[in-house]
């Protein structure tokens, strides 16, 4: 299975989220932008370029999911609507899912960010990863039937987590393209994995089965992996 | 709190996707309510399941305007905005001790209530007592065992995967030794024979997908008794 990794510029996406202060709203940047990206793919007259209308930076997702949360814009939604609702279905349709079933989990998972986005914080994770966690939840409630057991990150029996350090909150903090740039590093045997881990509805164990390995040697690919990723992004850092 | 034994990155990354089963999951999810480190852990897998999921799509897969209007169906500007980090888990325990709330964390408290001597504890053999905690989805058993203390489980390997998370005393056996927090995850080519520690019970969250198999005869023919 090929896994579509796009190659951008680590740089790229931060060099387009510094406009935010000359911005009215959320919504209105983007869309500025959208347009503005549109007017050139009419002049290049391309269909080619239409793949390549820029992509919101985490900033901009952030102020999007920001006025969805306290303004109730519907406008900011619609655009987090259009952004992410193709991609939920890509993602839920590689792991298994039929159409019918990947709109469902699109259509809860949408209705969700409307509903919680108060819990959104940008401080935690990136609105890609927040929404991630929403769908996967939504596919596991209908398709699986299951339940879905939820840590709490502010147990009182717990003491306060000490302070992060930089190369600890690396990864969360980093742009996707980042991110996807060293999952693509990673050696192929490691990369394959992680691969499986994400696009297919398979536990590691059920990997080591399909794909014949010792369960040890997918447990070590992945830690292999876990480990590079983090080191690769700090080097970029 | 950072627990000394943790979940591997497996299981951890299974847990993630979204892509382990339901009791599996509770062991995973309590452990990391316990554990800073592998909160951390967690949080990085789900940026890059962010990261996987905010990859370009192809242009064919546009904006589906049927979908929208059923979205846009069910958007109520009236409906109260969830709250910032609701944990209703935390809301029904609040009225128990600190105490006795604190032994089950959030994830448990879900399917358990918060307070533990209330539990239909069930007798086993060797003076040891279990519940058994319902799950929506099949293929595992989830249970808290309650070892008294002092008490040596027989040695014994398993048929498939065990996961083990301590949540009061402690036991140890031949891998280490085994407090709150910690978490053990065994599959079946392990033989081991926990011995909880003097002075208190050990009780502990136990997942499996099949039996326990003993190693000596005699534990092997008590295993009726024993029930596990």
């Amino acid at each position: 299975m090929e896994m579509q990794v796009d190659q951008i510029n680590p740089t790229h996406d931060r060099a387009q989220s510094t406009d935010k202060a000359m911005l009215p709203s959320a919504s209105q940047a983007w869309a500025n932008r959208q347009q503005a990206a549109a007017t050139v793919n009419v002049e290049a007259q391309s269909a080619r370029m239409h793949a390549m209308i820029e992509a919101p930076s985490r900033d901009d997702l952030n102020r999007l999911m920001q006025a969805v949360a306290h303004d109730r814009d519907r406008a900011a939604f619609r655009q987090l609507f259009e952004y992410f609702s193709p991609r939920v279905k890509a993602l839920i349709q590689r792991q298994g899912a039929t159409p019918d079933v990947a709109d469902e989990i699109v259509q809860e998972t949408m209705v969700n960010i409307w509903r919680k986005a108060g819990q959104f914080d940008a401080e935690r994770a990136s609105a890609a990863t927040w929404v991630f966690t929403i769908a996967r939840n939504q596919r596991i409630d209908l398709i699986r039937k299951a339940n879905r057991p939820m840590p709490d990150m502010e147990d009182p029996s717990m003491a306060p987590a000490p302070e992060q350090s930089a190369s600890e909150n690396m990864v969360q903090a980093e742009e996707a393209s980042s991110i996807r740039a060293a999952v693509a590093s990673l050696p192929a045997e490691q990369r394959e994995i992680i691969q499986h881990a994400f696009f297919d509805d398979k536990t590691h164990i059920e990997v080591a089965q399909s794909l014949d390995l010792p369960l040890g040697t997918v447990k070590s690919r992945i830690r292999l992996a876990m480990k590079r990723i983090k080191s690769r992004l700090g080097e970029i850092e | 709190m950072s627990a000394f034994h943790h979940p591997s990155d497996a299981l951890l990354l299974d847990y993630a996707t979204g892509n382990l089963g339901e009791g599996w999951s509770l062991a995973v999810a309590t452990h990391v309510s316990m554990c800073s480190t592998c909160q951390e852990s967690l949080a990085e897998m789900e940026a890059i399941g962010g990261a996987m999921l905010a990859a370009d799509v192809k242009p064919a897969a546009s904006c589906d305007e049927d979908l929208w209007s059923r979205v846009a169906a069910c958007l109520d500007d009236d409906a109260p905005l969830a709250k910032p980090f609701a944990q209703p888990a935390a809301q029904s325990a609040g009225t128990q001790s600190v105490a006795k709330s604190s032994v089950l964390p959030a994830p448990l408290r879900d399917y358990l209530g918060g307070d533990i001597d209330a539990l239909p504890w069930r007798r086993l053999g060797l003076g040891a007592q279990q519940v058994v905690i319902e799950t929506r989805e099949p293929g595992t058993t989830a249970r808290l065992l309650r070892i008294p203390a002092g008490q040596r489980v027989p040695a014994h390997t398993h048929r498939g995967q065990e996961l083990t998370l301590v949540l009061s005393g402690a036991y140890h056996d031949e891998t280490g030794r085994f407090a709150r927090g910690d978490f053990q995850e065994l599959d079946s080519d392990v033989v081991h024979q926990p011995h909880a520690e003097q002075d208190i019970d050990c009780i502990c969250l136990a997942i499996t997908d099949a039996p326990l198999r003993f190693k000596s005869l005699a534990a092997q023919l008590a295993q009726p008794l024993i029930g596990i």
